[in-house]
């Protein structure tokens, strides 16, 4: 077999949701809208005549906001949900047209699928899961436990065989999500959102290990998203779906660079997370916080030396912010034997509302070491904080070890 | 009150009808019904009490803590100083009999009523009233049918004892997330292997707080049962009420309330085992 022969086919696939489908799917033919047939026929179109190749050995992402679609169309790959209109050939093979028998045996041996929110049994320890789609298939308890091993082993699993589910964080959830699809050994799996749940950090992990992973096994893999970030690192090529429609598919370049509609223009616009990301989604909430009425030098010491940070933010009784206090700051306060720190607080600090964006915050730092004080707009009282290193971290999406580096690099300079 | 609808009267017509059409059936049922519960009963009361208490001790000693399985003792070696020994086996007897004939019946229909959303709206009226209608009106049918003796207060004892199993199987195998039902599909997985490799395993806990209830039930129903020559426990409180023996009608009552206790914590234990896994779990599935 060459390396771009076409795994899976997708031909005018179209599903919809409703109790008059044949009507519905008349109208779709004759080009009518989305609305529209929702309005005359009380029809839901989920995917709207696609069309698909997909080649072997290839990571294809379908990238869409939620409603737009990608995930009813995984789903018809393996007739999880059958489609309305249209065929899905796999291997030659057309599974819209396969009985129950063959469809089983499709699902058991050709795809296999890895969830968002992993779906892993929770009575059964971490080696059943893992072997839980050999045990459908019928083989033998010892024969797939050993394979369900070795595919836990593949990624990085070994030694918590015998836990549950329960036990284990997240992402290491979906590496049993992914040993369960991998011990199959199929030539197609079919990732639904399966890097979604977890938190950005060990998404990023993870996405590096599927690649990793990828070069190993060479799997044709269909990965579905709603992030564009994830899609341009994972996907050989991206399909971008908006309200059922395929509206481009093509490489991350060819998408980045030539985007097909207004659509998808907007959507490759918006990757500038500087543009999006705000400081009331960015900022630590609930901060270790001075208050200039309660607190003396003793105690803002002791609360500083807790917090690990060599600055806290100070607000007086009405939770009113007032100004950032520096550890020498207190420090002289204590020497000067001061009851107040009322006059060692910087008063002259960056604060912003809650929803000024990442690309409006970074001016405020250039001149300064200070943190940013989010505020609340009608009343001013102290919402949270955000940190340099993070608004660093965000506008230039360098991780946190270049951060750390780059910083000592200026140190040194 | 004149009555202007009789009601009684086709419920009257139709048992009747019944009775005389089906007699041989219910024959049948009668025998096959008596051996096995005389055969249970000879069974608890040919072996040893001691035997018997030590057996049960330990059950609730594994399953539901010392405590219990102190009571447990304790309660059993009570009855048998009380004299009530062969009596509580018998109603022990029935009880176990009547449970086993109900849970063979309500698992399956709960399963059918957790899948069929057409069974469930029929079942659910008809399960309404088997839990509501007042427990002795069961005890007329089952006269008619069998005549007196354990059988038929084992027959009324299944029908009032059953809902709660039907119930809760269903509404357990309701709650397994769908997510697990469709991960299994995706991997091929026949209705079957769903139902037995993740729905059925996923229900237990709620399926065995069923079956705790249809025991508890059981039991209540066997105490009104003696009223119609069941035997065991029953009989010794309605003889109690009947001569005015408050120290008779105290004692069996006592004995009664012991074997409740007793069966309702290690019943409710065997499902709280468990549990502390599907605890946890619950947690994972609402986790984002």
């Amino acid at each position: 077999m060459e390396e771009n022969d076409i795994k899976i086919e997708v031909k005018d696939l179209s599903l919809i949701f409703g109790k008059k489908k044949s009507q519905a799917l008349k109208m779709l033919e004759q080009g009518l809208g989305k609305t529209e047939i929702l309005k005359k026929t009380k029809c839901t179109v989920g995917v709207n005549k696609a069309n698909l190749q997909i080649k072997t050995g290839e990571i294809f992402v379908i990238m869409g906001l939620s409603g737009s679609g990608k995930s009813t169309l995984l789903r018809c790959l393996n007739r999880l949900i059958s489609p309305t209109a249209g065929d899905v050939i796999v291997n030659n093979v057309n599974i819209t047209k396969e009985d129950n028998k063959a469809l089983l045996e499709t699902r058991r041996t050709e795809m296999s699928m890895v969830f968002q929110k992993f779906a892993l049994l929770p009575h059964r320890t971490i080696l059943e899961n893992a072997a839980f789609g050999l045990e459908i298939r019928g083989e033998e308890k010892e024969a797939r436990l050993k394979v369900a091993q070795e595919a836990l082993e593949s990624v990085g699993l070994k030694g918590f065989e015998n836990q549950l589910p329960s036990q284990l964080s997240g992402g290491m959830q979906q590496r049993v999500g992914l040993a369960r699809a991998l011990a199959n050994d199929p030539e197609v799996l079919l990732m639904d959102e399966a890097f979604s749940a977890l938190d950005p950090l060990i998404k990023s992990d993870m996405q590096d290990e599927l690649i990793e992973l990828q070069e190993k096994v060479k799997k044709t893999i269909v990965f579905i998203t709603h992030d564009l970030d994830e899609a341009i690192k994972l996907g050989d090529r991206i399909a971008i779906m908006k309200d059922g429609v395929i509206e481009q598919v093509g490489t991350a370049e060819d998408i980045l660079k030539n985007p097909a509609s207004d659509y998808v223009k907007a959507f490759v616009e918006k990757v500038d997370r500087k543009a999006i990301i705000t400081a009331g989604s960015l900022m630590f909430e609930k901060p270790k916080i001075v208050t200039l009425e309660k607190d003396g030098p003793e105690s803002v010491l002791r609360k500083i030396r807790e917090s690990a940070f060599e600055v806290l933010p100070v607000i007086n009784k009405n939770k009113v912010f007032e100004g950032f206090i520096w550890l020498p700051e207190v420090i002289k306060a204590k020497k000067q034997n001061a009851t107040s720190i009322s006059d060692f607080i910087t008063r002259t600090c960056p604060s912003v509302y809650p929803d000024v964006t990442v690309e409006e915050m970074l001016p405020l730092i250039t001149n300064t070491k200070s943190p940013i004080a989010v505020v609340d707009e009608n009343n001013g009282r102290l919402l949270g904080v955000v940190t340099q290193t993070s608004l660093v971290i965000e506008s230039t999406r360098f991780n946190k070890e270049e951060i750390v580096e780059l910083k000592e690099q200026a140190r040194e300079q | 009150m004149e009555k202007i609808i009789n009601i009684g009267e086709y419920i009257e017509l139709a048992v009747d009808w019944l009775t005389e059409n089906f007699a041989p059936l219910f024959d049948l049922i009668k025998n096959v019904g008596n051996t096995s519960i005389e055969g249970i009963e000879w069974l608890l009361i040919s072996t040893p009490f001691y035997i018997i208490i030590a057996l049960i001790g330990l059950l609730a000693l594994y399953k539901a803590g010392r405590g219990v399985a102190a009571f447990t003792v304790i309660g059993l070696g009570l009855i048998f100083l009380m004299g009530f020994w062969e009596e509580t086996m018998e109603s022990m007897a029935l009880i176990l009999f009547s449970t086993v004939i109900a849970l063979i019946q309500a698992l399956p229909l709960g399963i059918w009523a957790a899948k069929n959303d057409r069974v469930e709206r029929i079942i659910r009226p008809i399960l309404d009233l088997m839990q509501t209608m007042p427990a002795f009106v069961y005890l007329i049918p089952a006269v008619l049918f069998f005549s007196i003796g354990k059988l038929p207060g084992a027959f009324a004892t299944v029908i009032f004892a059953m809902p709660p199993a039907v119930r809760l199987t269903s509404l357990g195998i309701k709650q397994v997330p769908a997510d697990l039902k469709e991960a299994a599909r995706a991997f091929g997985a026949t209705n079957k292997q769903i139902l037995f490799k993740v729905e059925l395993p996923l229900a237990l806990n709620t399926i065995l707080a069923g079956v705790n209830q249809t025991i508890m039930m059981a039991l209540s129903m066997v105490v009104i049962a003696g009223m119609i020559a069941a035997g065991g426990l029953g009989e010794r409180v309605l003889e109690g009420i009947n001569n005015l023996d408050i120290g008779l009608g105290f004692e069996s009552g006592l004995a009664v309330v012991i074997l409740a206790i007793v069966l309702d914590r290690i019943t409710q234990a065997l499902g709280q085992a468990k549990k502390e896994k599907n605890f946890s779990v619950s947690k994972i599935f609402k986790r984002k």
